[in-house]
C-alpha cells in the first residue's frame, strides 16, 4: 500500500519542514525532484575529497574524479540498458540533448520538403527545436493529434508518418495530462517509413523502467533533477552507428583526437559530444540517484505511484466543479494529474494550496499547442513521487474543498 | 487552517473587482491599445485607451483571461486613470509597481491609486506580484507607444 513507503521520507530533508505554517505537501515532482541525502552528500563528499577535472589529469585526483564520473556513465548505461557506456552522453538536461540532436543529426538528415512529426502534447523543449530545424529547412512540421480522452492517437500517427518523414520525436509521458505514449509502436511505425525515433524521457525514467534497445530508440533524452539527481544534468542515449556518423555539437578541450593549426579530428564516443568541463559532481550525483531508485526497484516505484493515482483520481473526478484532463482510468496515467476547479484561476488555486502547504503547478507547463487543443488558458497540476503518501493525496483534496470553499463564500470583510 | 491566511491577499473588494470588473469592454473609439502576455502564465490584457486632444485619459477598456489578482488590479487600474493626463498615469503607474515591491510612497501618491493601492497585501505573495502589475505594465506600455510586448520581468 501507498503508506508503505513512507520509509523513504525520512531520507528527504526538504520534506521535513512547515511552509506557511502547514506541514510541507510536495506535489510539484513532475516539475523537479527532491533530493535524498545520499544524492546530497555525494555532492558534498565529491567537492570535499575528490573534486578534480577528469580524463586530463595524471595525479591521485583526478584519477579518482575520473573513475567517479565514468562509473556513473555505466550506472546509467544499464539504467535505461543501453548496448555499451559509450552511447551514453552526458548533457545538461533533456532540453540540452533534443538541441543536440536538432542541430546535429537534424541539420545534416533534414532537407527541403522532409518532415518532422511530432505530437500535440509535446513539451516546449521537444516543439521549438524541431519547428526551427523545420523552418530553416523549409521542412514540414506536422503533429499526431489526441484521441478523446487525451492519449496519443495511434492512427493519427500511421497517417502523419510518411515516406517523407525523417524524424519522429515524442515524449514517453505527458507532463501535462501523465499520459504514458505506446513509444515503441511509433517507433515501428517511423522505422517502416525509413525515419528515426526521438524518445523524450523527462517524465519516464524517473516513474517507469525504461529500456532503449526495447523501445529501439534510435535517440533518447531525460533529465537528471526530475529522478533526484541534481540540476544540470542530463542524458542523451544514441545509437552507436549514428552518433559515429553525427558532426560534433559543440568544439572545445576533452572533445578532439589531433588540433591542428587549420583542422582537428574528434576524439571517439562518447567525449566527442561532452566538450569543455563538464558536470562531474551533477553526473556523480544521477549515478547516486540511480543507486537510490535500484534499491527500491523500479518496478515498486511505478507500483506505489500507481497505487497513489488509484486512490485520488477517481475522488478528484468525483469532485463538483473539478475537471481533469486527460484519462480518468487511473492505469492510463503516471503520477502527473492536471484539473481545473471551475470559476477559479489556476493560479488563485495554486496561491490558496500554497496556503495548505500544498505545492504544486499552476500555468501553461510549458505546452501551450496542448493547452490551446483543450482550450484551457492555464490548469493545476499535481505530481507524485515514490516519497508522497496517501496523507498527500488527502491533503490534496482538503485543498480542493477548501479552496472552493473560500472562493465561493469564505472570503472575510476586508 | 491554512487558508485563513488568503484573507490578507483576497480581501472582499479585490474579490468584487474581478466578479463585476469595472471597465471591462472594447471602447467603440480608441487612440491607443495594447496587448500584453504574461508567458510565465498565459494571462493575456488588451488595453485600449481614448486620449482627448488635450492628453487626458477620457476612456479606458480592458479586456482578456486572468487570474482574480490580475483582472482585478486592470479593474482597480481603469477606475484610478480615467480622467488623468498621460503623465499623472505614468507617475501613478509608477507609484504602483514600487508600492508592490516595497518601496515606500507619499500617502497622496497613494491616495491618487484609490482601491488599487489595497494591492500592497500583494507583497506577502513575492509569486504574485506579475499578475497585479500586468495591467500597469500594459497601461505603462500603451502611454509611451509601443505594442504586443511579452512582460518579461515584474
Amino acid at each position: 500500500m501507498a503508506e508503505g513507503f513512507n520509509q523513504f521520507r525520512a531520507d528527504f530533508p526538504i520534506l521535513q519542514q512547515t511552509v506557511n505554517g502547514e506541514p510541507l505537501t510536495y506535489l510539484d515532482n513532475a516539475a523537479t525532484a527532491q533530493k535524498p541525502n545520499q544524492v546530497i552528500s555525494a555532492l558534498t563528499d565529491y567537492y570535499r575529497s575528490d573534486n578534480a577535472n577528469v580524463h586530463r589529469g595524471v595525479h591521485t585526483l583526478a584519477e579518482r574524479a575520473t573513475l567517479k564520473y565514468e562509473a556513473a556513465r555505466k550506472k546509467v548505461q544499464t539504467f535505461i540498458n543501453a548496448d555499451e557506456s559509450a552511447e551514453v552522453i552526458f548533457t545538461k538536461g533533456a532540453t540540452d540533448g533534443l538541441n543536440l540532436v536538432a542541430s546535429t543529426y537534424g541539420e545534416e538528415n533534414v532537407h527541403e520538403g522532409d518532415e518532422i512529426v511530432i505530437s500535440i502534447t509535446e513539451h516546449h523543449s521537444n516543439l521549438i527545436p524541431w519547428q526551427q530545424l523545420a523552418l530553416r529547412k523549409k521542412a514540414t512540421l506536422k503533429y499526431i493529434g489526441l484521441t478523446p480522452n487525451g492519449e496519443i492517437d495511434l492512427d493519427d500517427a500511421a497517417r502523419q508518418i510518411t515516406d517523407q518523414t525523417k524524424i519522429v520525436a515524442i515524449t514517453h509521458a505527458s507532463n501535462v495530462m501523465g499520459t504514458i505514449t505506446p513509444l515503441k509502436k511509433i517507433g515501428e511505425l517511423a522505422h517502416q517509413h525509413g525515419a528515426i525515433l526521438v524518445g523524450d524521457g523527462a517524465q519516464a525514467v524517473p516513474h517507469i523502467k525504461v529500456d532503449v534497445q526495447d523501445l529501439d530508440a534510435d535517440f533518447y533524452v531525460f533529465s537528471g533533477h526530475k529522478m533526484m539527481a541534481p540540476t544540470g544534468i542530463g542524458v542523451l542515449y544514441g545509437k552507436r552507428q549514428l552518433l559515429e556518423e553525427m558532426p560534433p555539437y559543440q568544439y572545445g578541450g576533452e572533445m578532439i583526437d589531433f588540433v591542428n593549426l587549420f583542422d582537428s579530428t574528434w576524439t571517439q564516443l562518447p567525449w566527442k559530444f561532452e566538450a569543455g568541463t563538464q558536470n562531474i559532481a551533477g553526473a556523480i550525483g544521477l549515478g547516486i540517484a540511480i543507486d537510490y531508485l535500484n534499491t527500491i526497484g523500479m518496478a515498486q516505484v511505478t507500483v506505489h505511484e500507481q497505487q497513489l493515482v488509484d486512490y485520488v483520481l477517481p475522488k478528484l473526478v468525483a469532485i463538483d466543479g473539478v475537471t481533469v484532463f486527460g484519462p480518468h482510468d487511473p492505469s492510463r496515467h503516471t503520477g502527473v494529474i492536471a484539473f481545473n476547479i471551475q470559476g477559479i484561476h489556476p493560479h488563485d488555486v495554486a496561491t490558496a494550496f500554497d496556503m495548505d502547504g500544498v505545492a504544486v503547478r499552476a500555468g501553461h507547463h510549458c505546452a501551450q499547442p496542448l493547452m490551446n487543443t483543450l482550450g484551457q488558458v492555464a490548469m493545476v497540476r499535481a505530481s507524485f513521487y515514490l516519497y508522497n503518501t496517501q496523507t498527500d493525496a488527502d491533503k490534496l483534496l482538503s485543498a480542493i474543498k477548501d479552496t472552493k470553499e473560500f472562493f465561493n463564500y469564505g472570503a472575510v470583510k476586508a | 487552517m491554512g487558508l485563513s491566511k488568503l484573507n490578507g491577499l483576497y480581501r472582499e473588494v479585490i474579490l468584487d473587482h474581478s466578479s463585476h470588473p469595472h471597465h471591462k469592454h472594447h471602447l467603440s473609439q480608441t487612440t491607443n491599445k495594447i496587448t500584453i502576455k504574461n508567458p510565465t502564465c498565459g494571462d493575456v490584457i488588451n488595453i485600449e485607451i481614448k486620449l482627448s486632444k488635450t492628453g487626458l485619459i477620457e476612456d479606458i477598456g480592458f479586456t482578456g483571461d486572468g487570474c482574480t489578482i490580475s483582472q482585478s488590479s486592470a479593474s482597480m487600474m481603469t477606475d484610478a486613470v480615467i480622467g488623468k493626463s498621460q503623465s499623472q498615469a505614468l507617475h501613478m503607474a509608477k507609484t504602483f509597481s514600487d508600492m508592490v515591491i516595497g518601496k515606500s510612497h507619499s500617502q497622496t501618491d497613494l491616495d491618487q491609486l484609490q482601491d488599487a493601492a489595497i494591492l500592497s497585501s500583494i507583497m506577502s505573495f513575492p509569486a504574485r506580484i506579475k499578475c497585479a502589475t500586468l495591467a500597469w505594465w500594459a497601461l505603462q506600455r500603451v502611454l509611451l507607444g509601443e505594442k504586443n510586448i511579452n512582460e518579461k520581468g515584474a
